[in-house]
């Protein structure tokens, strides 16, 4: 399938990041070559078959339902983000 | 590997690590070195041999850890933009059990920022050049960790593999490389790429080491419900007969001095009494396009929640929320970070699910009983573990395509949750290394390093 200009601002919309039109040629590019290539894929007959989403051989893994000690606490927390308000993270206005 | 004792002391050892560090300054291997604090450690594990006290089995060992494994204290900042100026608030798994055993932990390698690569040339902080030859790649993603190991500066390193990210810079600089049975190690404390790929492993210069290091950071851990039980010390090494060998890869992609390291590799087995059994493996070939489809698709999830809020870099350029998140990520973020995110969302969306994400899940479900099958039919595989060995810097790295291919033999392993590991097999006439992987059922990983050992003490 052919990728548009539109398709990459529509993509990095769904990613949540700008893109410049510089840049959104670039990533066209890039983009089309790569979806060229795992469009390899139509080629296997999967018919029939179940897909198959992890490979970890056990299901329903549940611990108890209790606080464990936590190594990081609340303000080791806090000094990682750029500003704080009253033990708060501080953002811009929202709208 | 050497630990100190009382006439080699960990002081010493560790300040030998440091020198050679700053030795190999220009080949670009660390992010971070902490001198202070490793020569602190290694004083007091000293302090404890003296005293005659025990001490672990990594007693002053000096290692160190890919830039991807958080390290309490340390800028862990998996070597991207967007993670600058963290500061790791807690220890991986992995690592806290290397230091339980008194290791000491010199500093944090460069790779690929969130392991996005297969060459460390997609890394923040520049890339890093390979053992061998300056001119060329250390291999990704995990590279400087592989080249710390390869120019000796420290005894072992940490790694992790979505997709060959040990396995192929360990091939390219002539070490040993595990990506472990999926689970064996614990993933807390590791920044997430694909999490049902995700494997953490080590780099070495023996088998040996790599058994010790296995047996300390294999098992459970309640931090990571995705963790096995304790088997791989549990497990007993099984006896090798038949090795398998892929048809469908002894062709013109693989380059020529890696089929024929390959070649030499099965006459010494024949000679050594191994049965070689030939494979026909036909959907391996699509193992890298229904990895270039599920893992980007893993990757747009893991790498949603960098957005600038709670930590890391953050946008000076905002007006409002929106702006901080769709700044920040664009900023932050390198290139290939943002292509991995955007094909990620591609194939998720609407319109496009079934004929991607949902044809790749079922294309993993074909290559995992293919491999079933063949371990029907042999103990282990032995195959290249990438087409070729270490290309120029900068010859691939704006083609992302062509960089992909280098993942052709290497990611089929993590979709089925296989182990491999990687063996030195040599080198070319231009001097650089070769390498191969040993692929084993899951939980074969303690069988694999025995069968290792036996056909490298030749």
């Amino acid at each position: 399938m052919e990728i548009k200009r539109e398709d990459i601002f529509h993509l990095a919309d769904l990613s949540n990041f700008s893109v410049s039109e510089a840049q959104a040629e670039l990533l066209r590019g890039d983009l089309q070559s790569i979806i060229k290539y795992i469009s390899e894929l139509d080629n296997l007959n999967t018919d029939g078959v179940e897909p198959t989403y992890q490979v970890f051989e056990m299901e329903n893994v549940w611990r108890n339902d209790e606080i464990k000690e936590q190594e990081a606490n609340r303000e080791d927390l806090l000094k990682l983000t750029k500003e704080e308000f009253d033990n708060q993270i501080k953002v811009p206005k929202v709208l | 590997m050497k630990t100190a004792n009382r006439t080699i002391t960990a002081t010493r050892l560790v300040q030998d690590a440091l020198d050679k560090a700053e030795h190999f300054k220009d080949y670009n291997i660390f992010t971070y070195l902490d001198k202070e604090g490793a020569l602190k450690r290694a004083a007091e594990i000293d302090e404890r041999i003296a005293r005659g006290e025990k001490v672990g089995r990594l007693a002053g060992v000096p290692f160190a850890a890919k830039n991807n494994f958080l390290v309490k204290g340390c800028p862990t900042t998996a070597s991207a933009h967007i993670l600058e100026e963290y500061a790791a608030p807690l220890t991986a798994t992995s690592v806290q059990k290397l230091l339980d055993e008194d290791a000491v932990l010199i500093g944090l390698t460069n790779c690929d920022a969130f392991a996005h690569g297969s060459s460390t040339e997609n890394s923040y902080f520049g890339v890093t050049l390979n053992s061998h030859d300056r001119e060329r790649v250390a291999g990704g993603s995990s590279g400087g960790s592989a080249v710390a190991v390869a120019l000796d500066v420290v005894e072992f390193t940490t790694g992790s593999d979505t997709g060959g990210s040990i396995r192929q810079p360990a091939s390219f600089n002539g070490i040993y490389g595990l990506k472990p049975t999926y689970g064996t190690v614990s993933r807390y404390g590791v920044v997430a790429m694909a999490s049902s790929l995700d494997c953490i492993g080590f780099f070495t210069k023996t088998p040996e080491d790599m058994e010790l290091l296995m047996e300390i950071a294999a098992g459970r851990d309640d931090k990571d419900m995705t963790t096995l039980p304790d088997y791989f010390v549990e497990s007993e090494v099984k006896p090798v007969k038949k090795i398998g060998v892929i048809k469908d890869f002894d062709n013109d992609v693989i380059n020529a001095d890696i089929r024929n390291a390959l070649k030499e590799k099965c006459e010494f087995l024949k000679s050594k009494g191994y049965e070689i059994v030939e494979l026909d493996m036909p959907t391996l070939k699509y193992a890298l396009a229904a990895y270039y489809i599920i893992q980007p698709a893993e990757v747009t999830s893991n790498l949603s929640r960098y957005d600038g809020v709670r930590y890391g870099f953050r946008s000076k350029e905002t007006t409002d929320l929106a702006s901080l998140y769709s700044k920040t990520r664009d900023e932050g973020f390198m290139p290939e970070n943002k292509r991995r995110i955007m094909i990620g969302n591609f194939v998720l969306s609407s319109g496009f699910y079934d004929a991607y994400f949902l044809k790749a899940a079922k294309a993993r479900t074909l290559i995992i009983n293919e491999y079933e099958n063949a371990f029907k039919q042999c103990d282990f595989i032995l195959t290249p573990v990438s087409p070729n060995p270490a290309f120029k810097i900068g010859e691939k790295v704006d083609d992302p395509v062509s960089m992909y291919l280098e993942d052709l033999m290497s990611v089929s392993l993590n979709l089925a949750g296989v182990p491999g590991l990687a063996i030195p097999a040599g080198q070319n006439a231009a001097g650089l290394p070769l390498g191969l992987q040993i692929v084993g059922p899951r939980r074969s990983d303690k069988s694999l390093i025995a069968f290792a050992k036996e056909i490298v003490n030749e």
